[in-house]
């Protein structure tokens, strides 16, 4: 029988879940991480596809961050169940396309079960009261702990002192007089912390974690289900939101256009479900058509890709059109000048 | 051990899906087992060892083809713990 408190931390990769988990087993309590797949976590994918990104040495900052604590890190896809969060959040969103209290409630929901399966006794998380707009606003902390179910045997380290002592507080776990009381925005207490624990490099937080929180990404995601006329999205859909130029000339087409080889090579893998097009006669890019084109709607999404090809300066390029798993055939176009494309074309 | 590995295909998956692929099949394993991961995501090339060291397995064998299709090809041994024995 075991004596020794077990407890889960939710762990982003990112330096407040760092730090608490960090906090909690310095008070000699077992700590094991979750890390939770969306489908629009940042990390790794515009790297494994944008050259420009690769030229950063590749790391998940989540198992990174594990590495340095000592702790295992197990990564759980949520990326079905996540739909609702997004798609019908209770709580609506924040400044974009993200629901992040809603988010919060789910994964600490998540932990909960988790932590029930595997005969934990309570859940880490790293939140700082106002440290986000809404998800961390100290009304919304009772919310996240009572949506999720994990109620009292969900402990915030970094600003626990703040708040009502939670179970393991209560029960002698944790040591309360050991832990935060930190709020507002300012990371210098974070750093510090970093500093004393000898933490030198750490995910910095600029942009989060989340391609909701990014303005273009969540204009892309409205315009798809606008485009749609429903709300609901595949992994497939987010996954080619991250990915090359989108284009809408018309409401009942867009063209994804890759930006360079990683993109061209990753949008390959999706040729045989969408009409594409490539230039033949000059370099130039892939472009998958998403929704239906007739002859004429072809004849512009190749004149467009003819305009992102290397011969956008030729009188005519010509461009290989296959309809889903159709054979290809060629068409001839005149390259759209740059100053014809609509600025109102370009999604997101 | 002469089994052959058990295969994972995490062809077209970009990380962090191999790792999750990975760590399902090796739920189910026992200490010594041998799995094969097919992966395309060059991210596999960091993720999977860092997984694997966290969790106390190895990785025996890495090959990469540079091939058209880009598949990458790691042996992984499953291990007893990892670094998580605090």
């Amino acid at each position: 029988m075991r004596t020794e408190p077990r407890a889960v931390a939710l762990i982003s990769g990112g330096l407040d879940s760092m730090l608490a988990a960090r906090v909690v087993r310095e008070q000699g309590v077992h700590v094991e991480g979750l890390n939770f797949y969306t489908g629009f976590c940042v990390e790794g994918h515009t790297h494994a596809v944008r050259r420009q990104d690769r030229e950063r040495p590749k790391r998940n900052n989540a198992l990174w961050v594990a590495e340095q604590l000592g702790i295992k890190l197990h990564i759980i896809d949520v990326v079905e169940e996540y739909k609702d969060v997004v798609i019908n959040p209770r709580h609506g969103y924040g400044q974009f396309m993200n629901p992040c209290l809603d988010c919060k409630g789910f994964m600490v929901g998540k932990a909960r079960e988790w932590m029930a399966a595997n005969d934990f006794d309570f859940i880490i998380t790293g939140e700082v009261i106002g440290q986000r707009p809404k998800s961390q606003l100290k009304r919304n902390m009772p919310v996240v702990a009572s949506e999720s179910g994990a109620h009292d045997r969900l402990l915030r380290p970094l600003c626990a002192r703040l708040l009502e002592p939670t179970l393991p507080e209560r029960e002698g776990w944790v040591d309360r007089e050991q832990l935060y009381d930190w709020s507002g925005r300012s990371r210098k207490p974070q750093m510090h912390l970093a500093e004393q624990f000898g933490l030198e490099d750490y995910a910095q937080p600029a942009g989060g974690c989340c391609f909701l929180t990014d303005p273009s990404y969540s204009r892309k995601l409205q315009d798809l289900w606008q485009a749609r006329g429903e709300r609901r999205y595949e992994l497939d859909d987010i996954m080619l939101l991250k990915m090359g130029r989108h284009l809408r000339p018309r409401p009942h087409f867009k063209l994804i256009v890759s930006r360079e080889d990683g993109e061209n090579r990753f949008m390959h893998g999706y040729r045989k479900r969408f009409t594409h097009l490539v230039p033949t006669s000059h370099g130039g890019p892939l472009a998958l058509l998403d929704g239906e084109a007739a002859e004429d709607d072809l004849e512009l999404a190749a004149r467009l890709v003819a305009r992102f090809s290397q011969g956008r300066d030729a009188d005519r390029v010509r461009v290989a059109v296959t309809e889903r798993e159709g054979t290809p055939r060629e068409m001839e176009v005149t390259p759209m000048a740059a100053a014809d494309v609509p600025q109102e074309w370009y999604v997101g | 051990m002469s089994a052959e590995p058990l295969q994972v295909d995490a062809r077209g998956l970009l990380c962090p899906m191999p790792v999750i692929r990975l760590q399902d099949a090796v739920a189910g394993l026992a200490e010594g087992a041998c799995v094969q991961l097919l992966a395309t995501d060059p991210g596999v090339h960091a993720d999977i060892p860092a997984w694997c060291r966290v969790h106390g397995h190895q990785v025996e064998a890495v090959t990469d083809d540079h091939d058209p299709d880009g598949i990458i090809r790691l042996r992984i041994r499953v291990g007893g713990s990892g670094i998580a024995e605090q």
